[in-house]
């Protein structure tokens, strides 16, 4: 929404600001102005002139002299513009004035100086301006020429300041209105909230009675079939129409809005739109069909032309305005090119009516038109602004003799809307917002904004253009913004005090990033969405349950058509990215959901499920992510022993370097080197490595239940074994030996070498482990000892281990 | 007996003052105090000596004996410690090499504000919770008094799954679910991904963070909320840092305000960075509507709240002066190492 300043202190009259006070106060009282422009900010020194002399120029074909009359003197200026003649009137701009661009539209910060001098010889003390140079254009000039002076009208007075003559010593407010004051998309409203702001009188247009003495029900008949769609339909009729250019005034009103001035009908229209926030519409009563207007829904599948040429189709939820046999406007959004005014119309049908909002948004959405018309009908508007409007625009066709208004008006309004009643309850208001306001102070917040009160009943009377004022709630919002949000006092809540945590699911993450961190690890993040062409990179199979992924209907194109369901993609795309920048050594994680749907298509929420992911390429191997992975878990107190699965089926890993992480039986995460051929996929070409943790698990069995177990006393006593174990059998496999066989005095076994090569047979390799058994109660006996190794040994013998000799 | 004792003794002291190093003091030992050294060969001649006269001698050789083990000691004391010096000296080090250090990884700048805002909360008594992203129509919309077509629900930009279920548009969407729970009064905090359908520039992202605030309880006011959200900001931009209410209109809070801080580059005096305004837009909040809380099973005769919603990358990208918001998810290496 956009206002002029000029025509706000018009409606205004005792508004005496300055721009900036304007805007100041205006946004704490809650009309956000978003900025202000100066349309003179630019233009000095420039007035109106008339040619009363031209001559050629000595040294240049393309130049003329001009003897220009500027009121109380004649000046000599040179030109270049083809459309000078003697004696039009043109904006002069004097020596030492400025402009505010170039003839070609471009703009220059700060206008452009002009100074006199010489031009090819010639002296030339000042410049005659095109409609650019007066930082305007001819969409909003069309009478403009493409190249050339703005050839004033014949009665511009010489002498006089341009600038003031063509309306343009105004200021352009814009505003962001928020959707719940639909009132304030109309001059009109924002005049209303400039005057409470203000504490100015606010003086709204006087409309009388318009129209001759004949009866609007001879010439047309309106008949409202949808009541629901339609809540009020009005209709006048103006006959013996002028069509010509409307007045100076209203062209300048109409500029300073952003609408170009076409002629007197269409700008009539368009200036009650603005004015009053109530879009109408003009039919040629000659193109409509037994005079009759018909509001009705489309039937599905209608083909119809609106008024831009183009066909549209329609369908049965779109409202129609019809005559006795044919559409001739889609209602609220566009009329239709079969009953359009043209130059030579002669009688024509007023329409000003009230449409359901939503309907319209819904039918020009589908529609794929998006009109001004449609884009106020579509906010709800008040049906007792559709008559006001109605006689306004009646009351400018009289005023500038544009037609013959017919007396009467046809109003179809079955269920008249009229101001409600909300309690004034003062002490509720300040109690919400923390204030002492008196009833009295509120009282006249509410005569500024028109709100009535009725002394007997202590009710205010809410006028129905105010259709956000509905609760105590939005009462208190009037009184707070016009006491102002800036008075209102800073405290702290009271009341009953809590304590502050984050949530325990919270926590464990944080510990988990803590870890990664630690590790080396930054930070990423990435999109909940991506493509369906991921699980292919990833060399999923085709009945893969990662397939099984949740699909955006709406997406904002295939690379975010679905939520994914494996974390992978996000850590391995942002290392190709740092990969092919040539960044070395990269770590990185992400702490993110993957959405797992119970069944698809989605009937219920889906599995959010955070993934703890980690990547990385360069420094370390499987076993530095590996460590990663039990910092992890040791720092969440998870300290049973930990298994890695190497059947973990990845199609995505390394098939020999993969494993799933066991803990407690449960497959908590899995982690591996990628398969060179996703890495290739991913262009990387360097050994990736990552791990997956399931974070829901860690929540679950994490445990910070510590009790202190005491120090050993007594010695331990340790035994080295050396062993020649089958190629194929795990390191794992003979922790577990060691985990079952090894009793109660087992505290610690630790690897201490490993070999594969010539010193032992082929299909070998030997391994050898340092074991420690300790006692806390005793000295151990040989024995106790040697029991226990004997187990292991026996154990181990199993599968096929023996010692080595 | 005497002089030879004083003889030894002086010969003794002699070479040890003259000794250079520990291997000739040990010679010394050897040769003097020793098994075959010349005070022990006086010990053992002991026996020749008439036995009035042994208590004195004896007393004379032990106090001999211990004057020359005293010089030893201290001379070899003198070399150990010359010793020590010289290694210490030879074992000198240049500390201005490069550290060892094990690279620790970053938080990501999200990470990072959001958890300074958590602290301010958490320290307000607030708890950090969390809700679905994935959410139903109702909790993102009709919860939040927007029916069913409400514009809001299309200015929004809703990515859809199905009719009733999207992606939040907005974190407010946990407001319902934690008032359900009942448990009263509340004070929360809920971060999270929020989603809408904004294609991806250097402002925009269709996949970004907010922050809700939300509290309820039976005597709240608008001016509990003001001073709140004043202690946020002082906390979180600085203790100068101005703030500024403005009305506005949000469908689920009724007084509705945009809260703007005072620039904190240039501190209200108009730059760049606030597009000369002096003022920088951080949140939006206000007093919950009453509809809400009675959707939600809180009466609200009873009880009244307030609510806020942040957007986290916005604050990421003012408070590091990051110039385009695709930094945040590209995760290149060199962008996170900076914070």
């Amino acid at each position: 929404m956009r206002t002029s300043l000029k025509w706000i202190k018009a409606l205004v009259p005792g508004l005496d600001v300055t721009p900036q006070e304007y805007t100041d106060a205006m946004i704490l009282s809650g009309s956000k102005v978003e900025y202000f422009t100066d349309l003179s900010a630019d233009l000095d020194k420039i007035v109106i002139g008339q040619v009363e002399k031209i001559e050629k120029h000595p040294d240049a074909d393309k130049l003329v002299i001009c003897q220009v009359n500027i009121g109380n003197e004649t000046t000599q200026i040179v030109t270049g513009a083809p459309n000078v003649t003697e004696g039009v009137k043109v904006p002069v701009v004097l020596d030492g004035g400025r402009v505010a661009g170039g003839h070609d539209g471009t703009k220059t910060e700060g206008g452009i100086k002009i100074k006199k001098g010489k031009l090819r010889g010639v002296e030339s003390n000042g410049m005659m301006c095109s409609i650019e140079e007066l930082g305007s254009d001819r969409e909003m000039y069309p009478d403009a020429p493409e190249n050339g002076l703005y050839i004033l009208p014949e009665d511009a007075p010489v002498g006089e300041d341009c600038v003031a003559y063509l309306g343009l010593d105004d200021v352009i407010v814009e505003y962001e209105i928020t959707s719940n004051r639909v009132d304030c998309f109309a001059v009109l409203g924002i005049a209303r909230e400039a005057a409470a702001t203000f504490e100015k009188e606010f003086v709204p247009p006087v409309v009388k009675k318009t129209g001759n003495n004949e009866d609007v029900n001879d010439y047309i008949s309106v008949e409202v079939k949808d009541h629901d769609l339609c809540s009020r339909y009005t209709a006048r009729v103006v006959k013996d129409i002028k069509v010509e250019p409307s007045p100076m005034w209203m062209q300048e009103r109409l500029r300073s809005q952003g609408i170009r001035p076409i002629n007197n009908i269409v700008d009539i229209t368009n200036y009650v739109m603005v004015e009053y926030g109530q879009p109408m519409h003009a039919y040629d009563l000659d193109t409509i069909a037994d005079h009759k207007i018909v509001v009705k829904r489309a039937s599905a599948g209608e083909k119809f032309v609106t008024l831009d040429g183009q066909e549209r189709e329609l369908d049965e939820n779109m409202l129609t305005i019809c005559d006795g046999k044919k559409a001739v406007g889609v209602a609220g959004i566009m009329g239709g090119e079969n009953s359009m005014i043209t130059d030579d119309v002669k009688t024509m049908v007023f329409e000003s009516a009230c449409f359901d909002g939503t309907n319209i948004r819904l039918s020009s959405k589908r529609l794929g038109m998006r009109t001004d018309a449609s884009s106020i009908f579509e906010k709800g508007l008040d049906p007792n602004n559709a008559m006001e409007a109605m006689d306004r625009a009646c009351q400018l066709v009289e005023e500038l003799g544009a037609g013959v208004v017919v007396g009467g008006a046809i109003d179809i309004y079955p269920e008249k809307v009229s101001s409600w009643r909300i309690p004034f309850e003062p002490e509720r208001y300040n109690r919400l917002l923390g204030t002492d306001i008196s009833a009295e102070t509120m009282l006249e917040y509410f005569k500024r904004l028109e709100i009535g009160y009725d002394v007997e009943s202590k009710e205010l009377v809410i006028p129905t253009w105010r259709q956000d004022l509905l609760s105590y709630a939005d009462i208190a919002e009037e009184v707070a913004r016009f006491f102002g949000y800036d008075k209102i006092p800073t405290t702290l809540p009271s009341g009953q005090a809590t304590a502050g945590r984050l949530s325990y699911k919270l926590e464990i993450e944080k510990l988990a990033r803590e870890v990664a961190e630690f590790c080396g690890f930054s930070q990423g993040m990435t999109y909940s969405f991506e493509s369906p062409k991921v699980f292919d990179k990833l060399m999923l199979d085709a009945d893969d349950k990662l397939r099984q992924a949740i699909e955006i209907s709406n997406p904002l194109g295939e690379d975010y058509s679905i939520m994914r369901t494996s974390s992978l993609n996000g850590i391995l795309t942002s290392l190709s990215t740092n990969y092919n920048r040539r960044n070395k050594d990269v770590r990185l994680y992400e702490m993110g959901n993957i959405y797992i749907p119970k069944s698809l298509p989605l009937t219920e929420l889906p599995d959010e499920r955070m993934q703890f992911t980690l990547g990385f390429y360069g420094d370390g191997d499987f076993f530095t992510m590996k460590g990663v992975v039990e910092e992890l878990l040791t720092r969440v107190g998870m300290d049973d022993k930990v298994n890695y699965d190497p059947n973990s089926g990845k199609n995505y890993l390394h098939p020999g370097r993969q494993a799933n992480v066991v803990y407690d039986g449960q497959v908590i995460g899995y982690l591996g080197e990628v398969h060179p051929l996703v890495a290739d996929n991913y262009n990387i070409k360097d050994r990736v490595y990552v791990a997956v943790i399931d974070m829901p698990y860690i929540v679950e069995m994490a445990d910070f239940d510590k009790k202190y177990e005491g120090i050993a006393n007594f010695p331990a006593s340790t035994r080295d074994i050396s062993m020649v174990v089958p190629k194929d059998v795990l390191v794992g496999q003979l922790e577990e030996i060691f985990e079952k066989k090894g009793g109660q005095y087992l505290e610690n076994y630790e690897l201490f070498d490993l070999y594969e090569g010539d010193q032992i047979q082929a299909g070998f390799k030997s391994v050898a482990y340092s074991l420690v058994f300790r006692a806390l109660d005793k000295n151990l006996a040989d024995t106790d000892v040697n029991e226990a190794m004997e187990r292991i040994l026996d154990g181990l013998e199993k599968i096929g281990v023996e010692l080595r000799k | 007996m005497k002089d030879k004792l004083q003889e030894i003794r002086e010969k003794a002291l002699s070479q040890i003052t003259s000794a250079e190093n520990l291997d000739a003091l040990n010679d010394i030992r050897v040769n003097i105090l020793g098994k075959k050294g010349e005070l022990t060969a006086i010990l053992k001649s002991m026996k020749d000596v008439s036995p009035e006269d042994r208590p004195k001698v004896g007393q004379m050789v032990n106090e001999t004996r211990a004057a020359i083990e005293g010089k030893l000691t201290e001379a070899k004391k003198s070399f150990e410690k010359a010793a020590l010096e010289k290694r210490l000296d030879f074992e000198k080090i240049d500390v201005t090499l490069p550290a060892k250090k094990n690279k620790l990884g970053h938080a990501h700048p999200n990470t990072s504000v959001l958890e300074e805002v958590e602290k301010i909360f958490v320290g307000m008594g607030y708890e950090v919770v969390e809700g679905p992203e994935i959410e139903k129509d109702y909790y993102n919309f009709e919860a939040l008094n927007i029916p069913a077509n409400h514009p809001a629900k299309d200015e929004q930009d809703t990515f859809y799954i199905t009719p009733e279920i999207l992606l939040r548009t907005q974190t407010s969407s946990v407001q319902a679910h934690e008032m359900e729970k009942g448990n009263l009064p509340i004070r929360m905090i809920a971060p999270g991904r929020v989603y809408r359908a904004d294609e991806v520039d250097a402002t925009h992202s269709p996949s970004f963070h907010q922050i809700e605030g939300m509290v309820i309880d039976k005597n709240v006011t608008f001016a509990d909320l003001k001073g709140t959200l004043e202690t946020f900001a002082k906390e979180l931009f600085g203790e100068d840092t101005k703030v500024k209410f403005r009305p506005h209109h949000f469908p689920f809070t009724e007084p509705s305000a945009e809260v703007d801080v005072s620039c904190f580059k240039c501190h209200g005096k108009g730059c760049r960075f606030c597009k000369g305004e002096g003022w920088i837009e951080i949140l939006g909040c206000g007093m919950i509507h009453p509809n809400v809380l009675r959707m939600s099973g809180i009466d609200p005769e009873e009880y009244v709240g307030f609510a806020f919603g942040v957007g986290l990358e916005r604050i990421t990208l003012l408070k590091y002066e990051i110039d385009d918001m695709r930094l945040l998810y590209e995760n290149d290496d060199r962008f996170l190492s900076q914070f």
